[in-house]
C-alpha cells in the first residue's frame, strides 16, 4: 500500500471521527471535507470508497444510535432527543430511525422500557437457579 | 494460573514517528531500544511502571511479508484496528487540554460515564487509544 494512499484513508478517518465526536453539530460536506483536507466532490466518493458508505449515512447512523441509547436510558422527550442528536427535523428524524432500526423512536423506546421495567420479572429470571442441585440433592 | 500482562503491542508504520507520539506526547517513557540486527525491539511504559510496557512494532518484512503489511497498513489507517490500548489518569481534563495543545487528534472529548471519565484518541496511524479517569479516582492495581 502506498503512502498516498495511507494518507488518504487517514484522511478520511479524521472526518469519520469528527461525526463521532460531534455528531449533534450541524455537518455538512463543505465542512467534512474541510476536517479531511480534501475537494468536496473529492470527498463523498473517496469517504465511500473507504467506509463503504455515504458520509451522509455514516452520520445518519451515528446519530440514530445516539439517538436509541438517549430513548432508552433518559427521560428526553422524542423532540428533545431528535435535536439532542443533531436532527433538525423531526419528520426527517422519524423516518430515519424508522428506516435503520425498523420502528419508530417512540415505538423503540416502548419496547425498551417493556424489557427493562418489570424489574421483578428480570429479578426473577436472572437469578441463579438452584433447580438442578436441588434435584440432584433429592436423587440422593 | 497467569498472573499479570507485562507486554502489549501496538502495529506501527515508522517507529521514530511512534515515538515522538508515545513519548513525546502521550509522555511515556522507553523501556527497550535495542537493535537486534534484524529489526528493532522497541518498547514504552507508562512512567515508573517498567512492568507492564506497549511493544511498538513495526508493520512489515520480515515480520510480515509485503502484501500482507500493505492490508494491514490499508485497515489501520482507516480506524480498523479497534480498541488499541486503554490508559488511566487522574485528571482527564488536563490530559485531554495537554494533548489538545499539542495536537492530537481525538475521538471523543471528556465524556462523564458511569464508570468515569474518558476521551479517546487516534495515534498518527489510526490506532484508537482511550484514556479514563475511574469514578473511585485511584488507577486499577
Amino acid at each position: 500500500m502506498s503512502r498516498a494512499a495511507e494518507e488518504r484513508n487517514r484522511r478520511m478517518l479524521r472526518a469519520r471521527d469528527a461525526m463521532d465526536r460531534t455528531y449533534a453539530e450541524p455537518l455538512d460536506v463543505p465542512r467534512l471535507a474541510r476536517v479531511a483536507g480534501v475537494s468536496e466532490a473529492h470527498f463523498i466518493r473517496t469517504f465511500r470508497a473507504t467506509f463503504g458508505e455515504t458520509p451522509h449515512r455514516y452520520l445518519q447512523r451515528r446519530r440514530v444510535e445516539r439517538a436509541m441509547f438517549l430513548l432508552r436510558d433518559s427521560e428526553r422527550s422524542v423532540t428533545d432527543v431528535c435535536f439532542d442528536v443533531g436532527f433538525n427535523s423531526l419528520g426527517t428524524f422519524s423516518r430515519t430511525f424508522r428506516d435503520i432500526v425498523g420502528v419508530s423512536p417512540s415505538t423503540y423506546r416502548r419496547r425498551s422500557d417493556r424489557a427493562a421495567v418489570p424489574n421483578c420479572f428480570t429479578m426473577a429470571w436472572a437469578r441463579p437457579s438452584s433447580f438442578g442441585e436441588a434435584q440432584e440433592e433429592r436423587g440422593d | 494460573m497467569l498472573n499479570g500482562i507485562n507486554i502489549t503491542h501496538v502495529w506501527v508504520f515508522d517507529q521514530n514517528e511512534a515515538l515522538e507520539f508515545y513519548v513525546g506526547k502521550l509522555g511515556l517513557e522507553v523501556r527497550d531500544d535495542v537493535d537486534l540486527g534484524n529489526m528493532r525491539w522497541l518498547t514504552v511504559n507508562v512512567p515508573g511502571q517498567p512492568e507492564r510496557s506497549i511493544l511498538l512494532e513495526l508493520v512489515g518484512p520480515p515480520s510480515v511479508d509485503p502484501a500482507s503489511g500493505g492490508a494491514l497498513r490499508e485497515l489501520i489507517s482507516k480506524g480498523a484496528s479497534g480498541f488499541t490500548v486503554g490508559f488511566t489518569t487522574d485528571d482527564c481534563q488536563r490530559v485531554f487540554e495537554d494533548l489538545k495543545a499539542k495536537g492530537v487528534e481525538f475521538t471523543q472529548e471528556p465524556v462523564e460515564h458511569f464508570y468515569g471519565i474518558d476521551i479517546g484518541i487516534r495515534d498518527p496511524f489510526g490506532n484508537h487509544i482511550r484514556i479514563s479517569q475511574p469514578k473511585n479516582g485511584a488507577p486499577p492495581a
